[in-house]
């Protein structure tokens, strides 16, 4: 589900395609029939934004028919656990949780704790507390195991499978069909094949991508799976799961090592002025008492030592004050208003191609032109690198390139063959490559040009004085490089990350030997392993038909070569494996150790019966039946008592801009979702916009690479896919008189694109509360540069976004379709488009904040950033 | 020893990494860059400059339930009685060592004999230089100890090289294994062939020939020519005899 994988992720198709031979049921639930339904057993279809409703009566099918793996639920998950007293639920509230705040736009989270228990921290940490606005104000004061309240017998009205119970209760067949327009003899027919399918002798697995996630509610789509799965008994065991296909080579590694502004390196938190003026009070923060949390400040401090080196010591924090501190959301779309408004003066752009690639093309393309300089690192001049002379704007007219004051620097950039380094795929497996060929002229790696431009910098600060530049100074920079254009060597960077011991720099052989007091340095805890004994593991490359199946010496996977995560899980309670058929790790008496097929995710002496003291502290308060060791109460979590700004359980809401009231609640769209109300992004209204009657969602093509800028050039790629085209169905043709091969006018309140028509049954026209609503859907691969060109689909995108992660909604909004090219290149970011609403919009709870100031946005563009 | 393609359409995805290794690999061209509205696609049929098709067929499922996409990547047969070296005039078409069909470029002088004998529509001749060109079972990568790029590039295996007899006992569990487990409509085409006398390079169908745009009984046109001899020669015969018997009446004639 929300994962087109044979089309978008074909080399890790072949082995679903493998499963297939063996007789796995492939089904496939997506808006449309692709590639991937094509090799599916069962295609199942479903409106594009409602997935929580399909998931969720999912969970109800399995609760009401008694189709849970009682034992799993019963020992690993918090289902017998209490919930506060103050909590109520969506279904008491009609659509909103306990704790709703109107004026702030935000949720207080001290309902949905624990009975007795505050501030449990999520296997993520507390970021949401310290860094987000929209989070609650709860602080953690849990120092020690968590001792919750529980009922074994999950009777309790308050106990989370109850509360679990009621909260789906609607979420019937009936239900799901008029939301979803699935029929319900499908969607039953995956109910009991996927119940058939799970418990002690067998396991399923749900696969995803940016169809699940790229929603105002995204997060709580991937909630909804773990919800089911753990139900079903699908986590921790092998062939089940839920899997993130990752859009790109490495996306995992740049979210490891991240390229997100709220995290440092190893998920850990990035500090925020207000919460984090000392080492110790942001230690205080984010640790936590119970569960691997505790052992959050060795991992802290040994990032600290591999930045800062001798310069880091005990008395000066380890040069903690030195670390950047986050003042509030910088999110890309907060920083793309915000230099659309002046205050962002320079940009780098490395691998991205955002005027094409990123939601609200035009409004990107103004944020470019409002800052002082941007940098652009790409294979050729991508649109981004264009913005100042080319684009829709010049195109209409309305901007010339003398107007542009920005200043542009391009470099040519290194391709993957071109460089050596490693790539941390969907598996979290690191894979080493090697540099096949030297890059073309001046084409350099990103490690060159980082590591060079941070020398210079550097060298530019050294007779520096000034406090603030302390940190910079301090920076630890030295890398040996080699060849003619002194590359810097990679390993070395990998060995960095690994992390040593500072005494003689030997190389950690994993994060359990990091330490808090300085002796240690580790450039991303969660690598420590990758260079045991001076050895690069990623680069492995033994043969398959040489060890195990696991395959554990190919690559290498974080954590601790790991290949599947929790996997405790994959024995009982006592440590015996649920089946034989499905035996991963277990127990072995005679050792005393945890043994199996994969490195156990679990302490590998801690026996199955050991229960933490009531005054354990740290990694003594994790019992041995307590596999998901990363959650302060070592629990599969069906209800987030923390960790979600929007909701302890996922909800079904409604998209931004819906064809649709929503059937289940009064509250018509995630309530606390990023919404960004500003005259150069218009919304539609809510649902049943007249002016936009089609749901449109974007999709991939394997031909191209997301915004084009590796395919477009390419003569062999170009030639299979061209031009931009639109999905529609016969019927939605036949209305809107669209001709096969022929030409269409897709249009939103941001602006307008031409593109080629196709006119497919894959497509199909879904019956949503009793009318049929047609789908429109385009790919995002063209733009005005390149062998073959085409309009930018993300141009018709607005900025909306998921409170937790700040992903945008492109998988779901509305718009309008009309036959013919209408050449319109006038765009909502530089001229008022939004055709005014006649008709006063109905009123509902949700509906003033949307409906309303749709069509008098409150703001000129610019005028400070407004949270949801 | 024979070497060929098993072309397994049941587990084709249909990404066209075979189009793409082998144009890559044999720097052909590209053929315009042409929306053409037929599914996905764009590129049509093999040709001069494609000589890896994948073709896409939409169209409701034969259990009447929605639809289905058939996906099938066309490739030169590389037939064992192959039309197109027998209608070659120069000696440029021949069977190399790895039982595959070649034309050699150096040789060939676009006469174009080949593209009208060819069954499949494979060989097509090259506009700037009018020679012909096809598949080559990427004959230098062979000699090279190295399998056809599109089969090395194929993410799913749906594209196998290798010996013959081998690919053929893989190619019938195959079918076999599909049978139990209820796809019944599997099949081969191109195992057992009477007019070409079998293909080295096969497929696992799904439907019949006709769905994917194959013939459902392709005949090399050499093949028939015994019995277009033999009409001929009846013909022949026949118009002698009416001739005689036209003489004969005349003769009488002429008597009366």
């Amino acid at each position: 589900m929300g994962s087109n994988m044979a089309e978008c992720h074909p080399v890790g198709f072949r082995w679903v395609m493998e499963a297939k031979k063996r007789g796995a049921k492939i089904i496939h639930v997506d808006p449309r029939f692709t590639r991937t339904s094509a090799m599916a057993s069962l295609h199942v279809p479903i409106r594009p934004g409602s997935d929580i409703a399909f998931l969720g009566g999912l969970i109800r099918y399995v609760i009401e028919n008694e189709r849970y793996f009682a034992e799993y639920v019963r020992a690993f998950t918090n289902a017998a656990t209490l919930i506060d007293e103050g909590f109520r639920d969506t279904e008491d509230l009609d659509g909103l949780f306990q704790g709703w705040n109107e004026e702030e736009g935000r949720y207080d989270l001290s309902t949905w704790q624990y009975e007795g228990v505050v501030g449990v921290v999520p296997a993520a940490g507390h970021k949401e507390l310290v860094a987000e606005p929209g989070a609650g104000r709860s602080r953690p004061a849990a120092r020690k195991a968590i001792a919750a309240a529980t009922d074994p017998t999950l009777q309790h009205p308050r106990c989370v499978f109850q509360i679990l119970r009621r909260h789906f209760a609607r979420y019937t067949p009936e239900m799901v069909e008029s939301i979803c327009g699935t029929p319900q003899a499908l969607f039953l027919q995956v109910a009991e094949a996927l119940c058939e399918n799970s418990g002690r002798e067998r396991t399923s697995a749900f696969c995803y991508s940016v169809g699940w996630t790229q929603h105002s509610v995204g997060v709580q789509y991937i909630r909804a799976a773990a919800i089911l799965q753990l139900l079903l008994g699908n986590v921790g065991r092998p062939g089940g799961g839920i899997l993130a296909l990752r859009g790109h080579a490495s996306i995992q590694g740049s979210t490891d090592i991240p390229t997100l502004y709220d995290l440092l390196p190893g998920y850990l938190p990035m500090p925020h002025a207000d919460h984090a003026r000392t080492l110790d009070e942001y230690v205080r923060n984010n640790q936590s008492g119970s569960g691997w949390w505790s052992e959050f400040p060795k991992y802290v401090v040994s990032l600290l030592k591999a930045w800062y080196g001798d310069a880091a010591t005990k008395e000066n924090d380890f040069g903690f004050a030195w670390l950047p501190r986050l003042t509030g959301d910088h999110s890309h779309f907060v920083t793309v208003t915000d230099m659309a408004a002046g205050r962002v003066k320079g940009y780098f752009v490395m691998g991205q191609n955002p005027v094409v690639g990123s939601p609200h093309g035009s409004l990107q393309r103004k944020g470019l032109r409002s800052a002082e300089w941007v940098v652009v690192r790409d294979l050729a001049l991508t649109e981004t690198a264009t913005f100042w002379y080319e684009g829709p704007e010049f195109e209409s007219g309305e901007l010339r390139p003398e107007d542009v004051r920005t200043e542009v620097f391009f470099f040519p950039a290194a391709a993957h063959t071109e460089k050596a380094g490693s790539f941390t795929n969907t598996q979290r497996l690191l894979q080493w490559r090697e540099a096949a060929v030297a890059p073309p002229g001046d084409a350099r790696s990103e490690l060159w040009f980082v590591y060079h431009l941070g020398r210079l910098l550097k060298g530019l600060y050294a007779d520096s004085n000034d406090p603030r530049d302390e940190g910079f100074r301090a920076l630890t920079w030295s890398y040996s490089t080699e060849g003619p254009h002194d590359e810097p060597r990679a390993e070395e960077v990998l060995a960095e990350i690994n992390g040593w011991r500072v005494a003689d720099r030997s190389p950690v052989g994993s994060f359990r030997e990091l330490r808090a007091d300085g002796s240690t340095a580790a450039g991303c805890w969660i690598y420590s392993g990758v260079y045991e004994d001076g050895v690069n593991r990623a680069a492995r490359r033994k043969p398959a038909r040489e060890q195990s199946w696991v395959a554990p010496e190919w690559g290498w996977a974080w954590p601790a070569n790991r290949r599947l995560l929790y996997n405790r899980a994959s024995a009982d309670p006592t440590g015996r494996p649920w089946s034989e058929r499905k035996a991963y790790v277990w127990w072995d008496e005679a050792q005393r150790r945890w043994v199996g097929y994969d490195t156990p995710d679990f302490l590998e002496d801690r026996p199955p019966d050991y229960r933490p003291p009531p005054d354990a502290e740290g990694l003594a308060t994790i019992g041995g039946d307590a596999p998901f060791l990363m959650q302060a109460d070592g629990k599969g979590w069906l209800f987030a008592p923390s960790g979600l700004i929007d909701g302890p359980l996922p909800t079904h809401y409604e998209p931004q801009e819906s064809p649709i009231r929503n059937p289940l609640y009064g509250q018509q769209c995630n309530p606390a979702r990023q919404v960004f109300r500003r005259r150069d992004n218009p919304y539609h209204r809510a649902f049943a916009d007249p002016r936009y009657p089609c749901v449109l969602t974007t999709f991939r093509l394997t031909e191209h690479h997301t915004a084009g800028g590796m395919s477009r050039w390419l003569s062999w790629l170009a030639e299979l896919q061209p031009q931009l085209f639109c999905e529609v169905s016969p019927e939605l043709a036949r209305e809107a008189g669209l001709r096969n091969g022929g030409w269409a006018t897709v249009r939103t309140a941001r602006g307008a694109i031409d593109c080629r028509v196709l006119v497919t049954r894959r497509i199909p026209a879904l019956r949503v509360g009793g009318r049929a609503i047609h789908q429109v859907a385009l790919p995002y691969h063209w733009g005005w540069v390149g062998r073959v060109r085409g309009d930018a689909t993300n141009d018709l995108l607005s900025f909306v976004a998921d409170p937790n992660v700040h992903i945008m909604e492109a998988k779901a909004l509305t718009c309008s379709i009309e036959p013919g090219r209408s050449r319109d290149r006038r765009r909502a970011a530089t001229t008022r488009l939004a055709p005014p609403l006649h008709d006063a919009a109905p009123a509902s709870r949700d509906l003033p904040g949307v409906g309303q100031r749709v069509s008098q946005p409150s703001q000129e563009p610019g005028e400070g950033v407004p949270h949801g | 020893m024979a070497k060929g393609f098993f072309t397994d359409t049941s587990i084709c995805i249909g990404c066209k990494a075979c189009e793409v290794a082998c144009k890559s690999w044999n720097q052909l061209p590209d053929d315009g860059f042409v929306f053409t509205g037929n599914s996905y696609d764009n590129t049509g049929h093999l040709g001069a400059s494609t000589w890896r098709h994948v073709s896409f067929v939409e169209r409701e499922a034969p259990s009447g339930d929605g639809i289905s996409w058939l996906l099938l990547s066309d490739v030169c047969k590389h037939c064992r009685r192959a039309a197109c070296l027998e209608a070659c005039p120069t000696g440029a078409i021949v069977r190399t060592g790895f039982d595959s069909v070649f034309i050699q470029p150096d040789v060939c002088n676009g006469c174009g004999y080949c593209v009208a004998a060819c069954p499949f529509g494979v060989v097509d001749r090259r506009e700037d230089d009018g020679r012909a060109w096809k598949c080559t079972l990427c004959y230098d990568r062979l000699q090279d100890g190295m399998e056809p790029a599109c089969a090395k590039a194929c993410p799913t295996d749906s594209i196998r090289f290798g010996d013959l007899d081998e690919l053929q006992r893989i190619a019938r569990a195959r079918v076999e294994a599909l049978h139990a487990q209820g796809v019944e409509e599997a099949r081969l085409y191109g195992v057992d062939q009477p007019g070409t006398e079998g293909l080295n390079a096969f497929f696992l169908l799904l439907d019949e020939p006709e769905v994917y745009n194959l013939p459902p009984d392709p005949v090399a046109p050499a093949k028939q020519a015994a019995a277009t001899w033999a009409s001929v020669a009846a013909g022949a015969l026949c118009l002698g005899a009416l001739a005689l018997g036209a003489a004969l009446w005349g003769a009488r004639g002429g008597e009366g």
